[in-house]
């Protein structure tokens, strides 16, 4: 899909002899036209794309106005009769709970997480980048094996301690590893930014004697603002979306989460109500799809960066 | 580096070594001091559970009783277990279909944004946003409802001649149904294949030009080996995601794995033996397998990188 056509490159048009002024003129208007032409296609092909990969979740918008009986067999995007009456049951929750406390259980788990991993992930990532120690290499090599590592292989013993110490059904098996730095994308996130910060600093503050602590809090954190931002929106959103964990840890209706909430849900309502269903759905995905919209620069970049370095 | 190493030469000529080995002791001590939360996460949560579970899966362990020894056992069971051989079977078909097409489709979206035209921003914020959400429970939702029988997915097959009926209660298409979804997340991928294409050297191309090379011939001789590295990356990142496909399969089977055990995942059979009926031993002997297949599936893909990956230039 590489486009640089034969026409425009100077070597081409060189090796046809000396073009006149009027010829090359002519040759301009062409490839104008021509360029023209390829962005009308690149944008009609491009739209289309996004035509089809937004569908999904324009319909699901457009569903929570329409009455369930619409919902299955309209193609349309345009509900008939627009109403709210769906919201409502979704916002009266399930099981004797109310969504905004279901919502609430999701914002702390979320909360938690960010809050662990901004701070074990940086200061653990500071070790990885800067400072040299034996065993480093060794440790550093692990980090990137857990990245590859299966999590079915932790979670059953994870939850026979968790579940001898007596702290199953509460949320410190959800957050411990956070706290812990046990997710290795985000460890390895920061140290791959911290890396690239010129070493320079640290070294002219280590010269006026300054520590590892004061250098990691006074130069290396404020410098790795977009890491940490970065990281935040994952981990929040990856905690909001996190499904297999509360299902295994949380039992009791007014501990959980959105995702478990909306599987109690869909389990509890009459399997026509698509309209509930899908307005619990819509509203539970709310913030993420906010996050993401003021923050799609920041993910998209933080992305890139990940799968460059690797 | 240099810097402070002249520093401290010129402060100390005669003999450095006491005080540059106290230097060291004391990088050492912050190194692991800083490290401790990884350290410390790593052993409790990582290389501890991983020892426990490789030992109970050569017990029967239900919580209540204690763990008791029963040799290989499990693994012997294992492969007998039709359920087992089945998880294999759907979790294997979905990674080796699944995995390829979604790369081919980010592979094809990001060479027609890798150019200069305007709105690249746009477009590859909206094709990357599947991304964040697709593994949710809610998309499960939105997708159970698209695919059900006399749903919209249905209707429009019909139209275009499919045979009728909702795809949610058909062994033969739930399979396709959540191969369409990790499709629907190419997005991820395409970032990083973008990412990639962005540092393939222009000049490459217009080179190429000059010798006559066509658009096919361009893709397979500088695109590609070019790409290389991120196609590693993004393969054996896509195939290990594959194998832990949970909550879509979940929801969209409503917790049964079914119609017919056509959704029973891997995680999804690993979820029922554990977490359901407490047989913790049987259950760390499936992810003890499971292990060693994504440890070969690695271990063959950075062995054999080497022939087919192409470092350039100062990454390697």
């Amino acid at each position: 899909m590489s486009t640089t056509a034969p026409a425009t490159s100077p070597a081409t048009s060189g090796r046809q002899g000396l073009p006149t002024a009027e010829h090359s003129a002519a040759l301009r208007r062409r490839n104008q036209g021509r360029s023209r032409a390829r962005s009308v296609v690149f944008h009609v092909i491009s739209l289309a794309v996004v035509a089809v990969i937004l569908y999904p979740a324009v319909w699901m918008f457009v569903s929570t106005l329409k009455p369930s009986s619409e919902i299955i067999g309209s193609v349309s995007i345009i509900p008939t009769d627009p109403s709210l009456a769906n919201f409502t049951k979704a916002l009266a929750g399930i099981a004797g709970v109310s969504f905004w406390q279901f919502f609430m259980n999701s914002l702390v788990l979320a909360v938690g997480s960010v809050v662990g991993i901004t701070l074990s992930c940086s200061v653990s990532a500071y070790a990885f980048a800067r400072i040299d120690f034996p065993g480093r290499g060794l440790f550093f090599t692990l980090m990137i094996g857990t990245l590859l590592l299966p999590f079915h292989v932790v979670i059953i013993p994870q939850y026979i301690v968790f579940n001898q110490l007596g702290l199953v059904g509460t949320y410190v098996p959800l957050l411990i590893g956070k706290f812990l730095a046990a997710e290795a994308f985000f460890v390895f996130l920061m140290v791959q930014f911290m890396r690239n910060l010129p070493r320079e600093l640290d070294e002219a503050a280590r010269i006026d004697g300054a520590g590892h602590v004061r250098i990691f809090t006074s130069i290396m954190l404020p410098l790795m603002k977009p890491a940490l931002v970065t990281s935040s929106i994952f981990a929040f959103i990856w905690s909001w979306n996190d499904f297999f964990g509360p299902l295994i840890y949380l039992s009791s209706p007014d501990t959980f989460p959105l995702p478990l909430a909306l599987r109690l849900f869909v389990d509890q309502t009459t399997v026509s109500d698509y309209g509930a269903q899908m307005a619990m759905a819509v509203l539970a995905l709310l913030p993420v799809l906010l996050f993401f919209l003021v923050f799609q620069r920041y993910l998209v970049q933080g992305v890139a960066t990940q799968g460059l370095k690797g | 580096m240099t810097l402070t190493a002249e520093a401290r030469a010129t402060r100390t000529p005669a003999s450095p070594s006491p005080m540059r080995r106290r230097r060291k002791a004391a990088e050492t001590r912050a190194g692991y001091a800083f490290l401790a939360p990884w350290l410390l996460g790593f052993v409790l949560l990582t290389a501890g559970p991983m020892i426990a579970s490789l030992y109970l899966a050569f017990t029967n362990y239900n919580l209540f009783t204690s763990p008791e020894w029963v040799g290989i056992e499990n693994f012997q069971r294992l492969f007998q277990d039709p359920n087992y051989i089945q998880a294999w079977k759907v979790t294997a078909l979905y990674a080796l279909i699944g995995t390829p097409l979604k790369l081919v489709s980010a592979l094809a979206v990001a060479m027609l944004l890798n150019n200069s035209h305007r709105g690249q921003g746009f477009y590859r914020s909206a094709f990357y946003a599947p991304s964040l959400i697709g593994a949710s429970v809610s998309i499960a939702i939105v997708w159970k409802a698209m695919f059900i029988d006399n749903g919209i997915v249905d209707r429009a097959g019909q139209t275009l001649g499919l045979p009728a009926g909702g795809w949610v209660g058909d062994p033969g298409r739930t399979l396709p149904m959540l191969i369409l979804l990790t499709i629907w997340q190419f997005g991820a991928p395409m970032v990083i294949f973008l990412a990639g294409l962005k540092q393939i050297p222009t000049e490459l191309y217009e080179a190429a030009s000059v010798d006559g090379a066509g658009p096919v011939r361009k893709f397979l001789k500088i695109t590609l080996p070019m790409l290389s590295p991120v196609l590693f990356f993004n393969l054996l990142l896509e195939t290990i995601h594959a194998f832990q496909i949970f909550a879509s399969a979940f929801i969209i089977s409503s917790g049964t794995g079914g119609p017919a055990r056509s959704t029973l995942f891997y995680t999804l059979y690993l979820y029922f033996r554990g977490f359901r009926d407490f047989q913790m031993g049987y259950a760390s002997a499936m992810a003890w397998v499971l292990v060693l297949v994504v440890g070969a599936i690695s271990f063959v893909m950075f062995r054999t990188q080497n022939r087919w990956v192409h470092y350039s230039g100062e990454s390697k």
